[in-house]
């Protein structure tokens, strides 16, 4: 990438714009080791049990959505309320006692840089969550909960991340 | 299988307010999590199943990864992790909600 510095000024702008889009993604812990497939089912158990929780929950419902969209309850306030509160003791704790994974490796929390697409992205995901009354891990638990319809739903949303793909470089 | 084995067979205790608001858009069963009135399948062909369901889907979709992140990681993880990325994200999310179910979703209901 440092060759060709006047060559090609525009595929340039394209690469350092993935890579900044790409360090502010949530998801930036990857495993370094691989380990057989089994391996993978203490995802499924965790999985599993953030699904029941969503349930029981019911902050995946989408009367609870506009509920709380027209602060006619606090269910969904101090459900989220809560969960900062223990992740805030988490991410203490972690930071600590430099907790590290089950494998050894050093647990990384990125500082995540701003940028606008967290305002626009957000009141777009703002629109859908109000429209949809899920966010993207309760359309998983709405479908496991028998409403076998919100599967379209969770097609159209994988469609518009593909959409973003797409059109990201030409975002502001 | 959540459905099987926890199931709640008491309807969702919902505000009034926001019950008589939907019972007025003919949603009548608050049993399930999700107003089966809407969330059917023969509503997808409706104007208002298209929106809510798929218009909706898409824009939870694009708009997750414009942000860089939804409610699990900006409102709850960002926030824990004291991000000022996330709180300005957060805010976004729930303005953009505010404006749809207050003044776009009286409009979509009525189709």
């Amino acid at each position: 990438m440092s060759t060709n510095v006047q060559g090609y000024p525009k595929i340039k702008e394209t690469n350092r714009d993935f890579e900044v889009r790409s360090l502010d993604a949530v998801c930036v812990n990857q495993m370094e080791e691989n380990q057989p497939w089994w391996h993978l089912l203490k995802y499924l158990v965790a999985g599993v049990l953030f699904g029941i929780i969503l349930v029981k929950s019911e902050v995946i419902s989408w009367f609870r959505i506009q509920e709380m969209f027209r602060l006619q309850s606090f269910h969904m306030y101090g459900v989220i309320g809560s969960a900062v509160i223990t992740g805030m003791i988490s991410v203490f704790l972690i930071k600590r006692f430099k907790v590290k994974t089950i494998y050894g490796e050093p647990i990384v929390l990125p500082e995540k840089t701003f940028n606008k697409g967290q305002i626009y992205g957000g009141l777009i995901f703002g629109f859908g969550w109000a429209l949809t009354g899920a966010c993207p891990g309760p359309l998983f638990a709405q479908i496991g909960n028998g409403a076998t319809v919100v599967a379209v739903t969770l097609l159209s949303a994988i469609a518009g991340t593909w959409v973003y793909g797409y059109l990201r470089e030409k975002l502001p | 299988m959540v459905a099987l084995f926890f199931s709640n067979p008491q309807p969702v205790q919902i505000n009034p307010k926001l019950a008589e608001e939907l019972r007025g858009y003919g949603v009548s069963d608050f049993h399930s999590l999700v107003p089966s009135d809407i969330f059917n399948w023969p509503a997808l062909l409706t104007m208002r199943g298209f929106i809510l369901m798929v218009v909706g889907g898409f824009l939870v979709g694009f708009g997750t990864r414009y942000a860089g992140g939804c409610t699990s990681g900006h409102a709850i993880m960002g926030l824990s992790n004291l991000q000022l990325p996330s709180l300005i994200a957060t805010v976004s999310f729930m303005a953009g909600g505010f404006i749809v179910a207050n003044l776009v979703i009286p409009i979509i209901m009525k189709l």
